[in-house]
């Protein structure tokens, strides 16, 4: 891309993307962090990504802010309006993530002296670890403007849903097992949700950049695999 | 060229030169080529002009804008060395047929200038002119009728209704440019040709000349030269963007400053031009 005329303007715009890849790279973490804390028992760590969540929020008000005074001040047209008008949803999308990351690790907080069977955490490791994956996949999708590799991530999404939709499945069946687990299964079913919603979140991000690098909006749904709204685990299924 | 090679370049094509549906074409251009002297300024411009919308054309200083606009009710033939080719129809009648009466094409195809360029006469005379000459009005008070009615539909009349036979020149700026557009719509055009009619108003007179235009083209088909790419943002239905003398791109103007599809358009509008 030739720079503009204004080199202030390409400044302003880096800056803008600069943001976003620090809010990315702030979720990453937080959403490691949280699973690892979870599994670890590690309150500590987890009171930490709670506290860390103000960065992420700061960096979204900054965001949208430069990307106000980058409208009032250059009136931008053509891919530099959709740039900016998709920093500002990447980065809302980004705050979410962080807010959800922070939810798990509030979960963490509350585990703190729960006994967790390695087979019944065994699963939210899992799901943490594809969303991870996604979300990864779409920063570099947005560093590169890369529709088609953006295309990839909200394909995957489906695998996402999936992977929840037998989480929840199994921790109803722990918790028919042994109510002593419904403390510990209710809350990781709660994170493994709010990992799910981080997988939402991270389609949005694709859908923006599709729209960032080609101009056109996605048309239609994505593919959903997520039946945990349907599922059920009858008693007699485990006698 | 193979068959699915040609194909994608109609495609393309299309998708670049979308212009108004064929029964909202008002003015239909092809080919057109225009030359001072020895220079082409001009390269085979093919564009149509819908009725009852706002078409801008926009582009760098020089890249022939404001010589098609002129081309379009025959500005041009008031220059010696200038040489018009092509076709450019209004109604399906070519408007450079020996037949054409130029004085009543202009009637027909009105222009506002760049800068407002009132007679040293009355604000009444100033759009009484064209009715007189064009000898539009059957008696005085018919006149009156004309005179007041292109007044209020220039949104200027409120302003002036107790001063009509004060001197035009007298106005200020952006109440000149409204004169004017008055005096153009005096005489009942179908077409409105404006030379950046904006660029020499505050933005408060500019507001009100785009909230005319605005309110002008449910009953005309205006074309618009403007240097200011909000300006044609705001006040077209389609853009066409000029480039060195060719059309690169038209299109419906919300899309041409989202999405435009050729790279030198994208470059124009965002500022990337060296």
């Amino acid at each position: 891309m030739t720079d503009h005329i204004v080199t202030r303007y390409d400044n302003e715009l880096r800056e803008l993307a600069v943001r976003i890849t620090q809010m990315g790279g702030l979720c990453e973490m937080a959403l490691t962090e949280a699973t690892a804390a979870i599994k670890k028992q590690d309150t500590e760590s987890a009171l930490k990504i709670i506290d860390n969540d103000v960065r992420i929020d700061d960096l979204e008000r900054e965001t949208e802010e430069l990307a106000i005074h980058l409208i009032a001040r250059r009136q931008p047209m053509a891919n530099d309006l959709r740039e900016i008008v998709a920093a500002v949803k990447i980065a809302a999308d980004l705050e979410r993530i962080g807010d959800l990351a922070k939810n798990i690790a509030k979960r963490a907080v509350a585990l703190q002296d729960q006994s967790q069977p390695a087979r019944i955490i065994r699963g939210l490791d899992h799901i943490s670890e594809i969303a991870l994956h996604q979300l990864t996949d779409v920063l570099d999708a947005y560093t590169r403007r890369d529709a088609e590799m953006a295309m990839k991530v909200w394909h995957r999404d489906s695998d996402l849903d999936a992977v929840y939709t037998s989480i929840f499945r199994e921790l109803l069946t722990y918790m028919m097992e042994d109510p002593r687990n419904i403390t510990l299964c209710t809350h990781l079913l709660f994170a493994a949700k709010n990992i799910e919603r981080i997988g939402d979140h991270a389609t949005n991000i694709a859908e923006t950049i599709h729209y960032v690098a080609t101009g056109e909006t996605l048309a239609g749904e994505r593919p959903k695999s997520d039946e945990s709204s349907l599922a059920t685990v009858s008693a007699e299924a485990d006698d | 060229m193979s068959v699915a090679e040609a194909e994608k370049t109609r495609e393309r094509w299309q998708t670049v030169m979308s212009g108004p549906a064929p029964e909202h074409i008002k003015m239909h251009t092809r080919d057109v080529c225009v030359f001072y002297g020895a220079k082409q300024a001009l390269f085979d411009v093919d564009l149509d002009i819908g009725e009852r919308e706002v078409t801008a054309l926009i582009g760098p200083s020089g890249c022939g804008k404001s010589t098609y606009l002129r081309c379009l009710n025959r500005m041009n033939d008031t220059i010696d060395i200038c040489r018009v080719t092509g076709k450019i129809e209004l109604e399906g009648e070519d408007i450079y047929a020996p037949s054409i009466d130029v004085v009543e094409l202009r009637a027909r195809v009105g222009m506002v200038f760049q800068k407002p360029n009132p007679f040293a006469k009355s604000i009444f005379d100033n759009v009484a002119y064209g009715p007189r000459i064009h000898g539009l009005a059957g008696s005085k008070s018919d006149l009156e009728d004309i005179v007041v009615s292109s007044l209020k539909k220039a949104g200027l009349y409120n302003e002036v209704s107790d001063r009509l036979h004060e001197p035009g020149t007298g106005l200020s700026g952006g109440q000149q440019q409204r004169l004017c557009i008055a005096r153009a719509i005096a005489v009942n055009p179908e077409v409105i040709l404006m030379d950046e009619p904006c660029s020499a108003l505050d933005p408060i007179a500019t507001a009100k000349v785009e909230e005319l235009i605005d309110e002008l083209r449910e009953n005309y088909s205006i074309v618009i030269v403007t240097h200011s790419m909000q300006q044609a943002a705001r006040v077209s239905q389609r853009t066409a963007f000029f480039h060195l003398g060719i059309l690169v791109e038209v299109g419906d103007t919300d899309r041409m400053f989202t999405n435009p599809q050729d790279q030198r358009t994208q470059d124009y509008i965002t500022g990337r031009f060296g």
